[in-house]
């Protein structure tokens, strides 16, 4: 494997192209460049081409899921590793046919530089009226020369509920009032509250939501919102539309309950990236996504999907040196 | 365009499959309304276990035992309608046991703290180290985010597509 460990390194970026407008990039050993339609991006040995929307809906959801958990691969080539505290950017890593060939690369950086690096680039190529955290069919096209920045937040739908959304001086779930209508696709849906009689002196333990109403509200995809957290149990739920924009590897268990309507599953190899199979979860399935897999969604109709994660922190070490098994079932409960 | 939201229930669902070169038992892939169909009244069936944690399936009918846990935990009504009702337990009841629901000793000797009717979408908070009990006139269902503990029910073998 080929690579390269920076200990600090901030992204610098040239002159806006004179036909296109949009800035080139370099980062570390990586150059990023962008035309109408395509990301090119180049190490020392290679190169890799990815088309634009999928570029820019992979980056901005691995700046706002802060790496997440484990691998994010942008498509079979490129891709990041979160080691929680430094980021590996990878190319060809993964990919046999880049690997055999010697022209895969890693680096490894400051997860505040990548952070930092992948707002720069972000920014400056998401024009107004393309939103790269939205369903396809719900925003603009990437495509083109640079016209204007895109105002707002780059990334938004992140706040993580501390204990339970909607608690006195939690998070709150979205609503009218914070500018979140009920999306198309859940029109057809009836959204009650919950009837909730609360002794003085029981506001902070006797609370309940809707949770269903909270999701039918995203304005995102593919992007969880912590609604609840039993120790380190993360509740993580999110609208599912379209096709998940990365390719995620976990580097440790975690569970997918489908809440409504289906969505497809590709689930590859972690390390070879080989098919596996494929999963079809409707509502009310339940299925692991064990630790040695890349797995991939597609939802043909917006979907729910509630998310379980293990949030301890040096877990994706055991499951490195294979202290513990790389799915959660272990064969003695069987 | 309109469109049609597709949602289990105990009455009606659609499972999906899986198909995989690879060990199904590494997916545990299951789906609660079958799980709940197939369960007797407040069995808590885990459909999800990761390490000490997991979500339980139980199917709620009629008036549940007192149930405590020294972790909050949290139930979420995929089918019907169920009742939560909450107490503070007396300081001789409350839990000793390190991780997910037990059952409570008796009554809540504590005060009354509250009560929730829930229905499908409803996520309801099951505080730490308080007393709840659910009820529901007709079958329905919750699954609840918590640890794994003594009133935790494993079927693997039974709740999962395994070939």
């Amino acid at each position: 494997m080929n690579m390269a460990q920076t200990q600090s390194v901030k992204v610098i970026a040239s002159a806006p192209d004179p036909v296109l407008g949009y800035c080139k990039f370099q980062f570390g050993s990586f150059t990023f460049e962008r035309d109408m339609y395509f990301v090119h991006v180049s190490w020392p040995k290679g190169v890799h081409t990815i088309e634009v929307d999928r570029f820019l809906r992979a980056m901005v959801r691995d700046i706002g899921w802060g790496f997440f958990y484990g691998w994010i691969f942008f498509d079979d080539v490129f891709g990041t590793q979160n080691h929680y505290g430094t980021v590996d950017i990878y190319a060809g890593t993964y990919s046999k046919g880049h690997r055999d060939t010697g022209v895969d690369f890693l680096e490894t950086f400051n997860t505040d530089d990548v952070r930092v690096a992948f707002e720069t680039i972000s920014k400056n190529w998401i024009n107004e009226g393309y939103d790269p955290l939205r369903a396809p069919m719900e925003t603009g096209s990437p495509l083109g020369p640079k016209t204007k920045d895109a105002a707002g937040p780059l990334i938004r739908g992140f706040e993580p509920a501390r204990r339970m959304m909607g608690l006195p001086g939690d998070v709150s779930p979205r609503s009218d009032a914070s500018g979140h209508p009920i999306n198309r696709a859940f029109a057809d849906m009836s959204f009650d509250k919950p009837d909730i009689e609360i002794e003085p002196g029981f506001e902070d333990q006797v609370h309940a939501f809707n949770l269903f109403d909270h999701i039918a509200r995203a304005d995102v995809t593919w992007n969880p919102s912590f609604t609840s957290i039993t120790r380190a149990c993360i509740c993580c739920v999110t609208s599912e539309e379209h096709m998940l924009p990365v390719i995620h590897g976990n580097d440790r268990n975690e569970w997918f309950i489908q809440l409504t309507d289906e969505i497809h599953w590709n689930i590859q190899d972690k390390n070879t990236g080989n098919p596996r199979g494929r999963i079809v979860m409707k509502s009310g399935d339940v299925c692991a996504m064990p630790a040695d897999i890349r797995h991939q969604g597609f939802s043909p109709k917006r979907s729910m999907l509630m998310v379980l994660e293990n949030g301890t922190p040096g877990l994706e070490e055991k499951y490195a040196k294979g202290e513990l098994e790389p799915f959660p079932i272990t064969a003695s409960r069987w | 365009m309109s469109f049609k939201t597709k949602m289990g229930s105990l009455a009606s669902y659609d499972k999906g499959s899986i198909d995989l070169n690879d060990d199904l038992k590494h997916y545990a892939f299951s789906n609660i309304f079958e799980v709940a169909n197939d369960s007797k009244p407040y069995e808590r069936v885990m459909v999800a276990s990761n390490l000490e944690y997991c979500a339980e399936v139980v199917r709620a009918e009629g008036v549940s035992p007192w149930y405590t846990a020294p972790h909050d935990e949290f139930a979420i009504v995929m089918d019907g309608e169920i009742e939560f009702t909450f107490f503070q337990l007396g300081d001789d009841q409350k839990p000793s046991h390190s991780a997910g629901a037990a059952k409570v000793n008796g009554e809540p000797k504590g005060k009354r703290m509250g009560r929730v009717r829930a229905r499908r979408g409803h996520e309801v908070l099951l505080p730490k180290g308080a007393a709840y009990r659910l009820s529901a006139a007709k079958p329905s269902v919750c699954i609840i985010q918590t640890s794994a503990g003594p009133e935790s029910v494993e079927k693997w073998s039974k709740i999962c597509v395994i070939d």
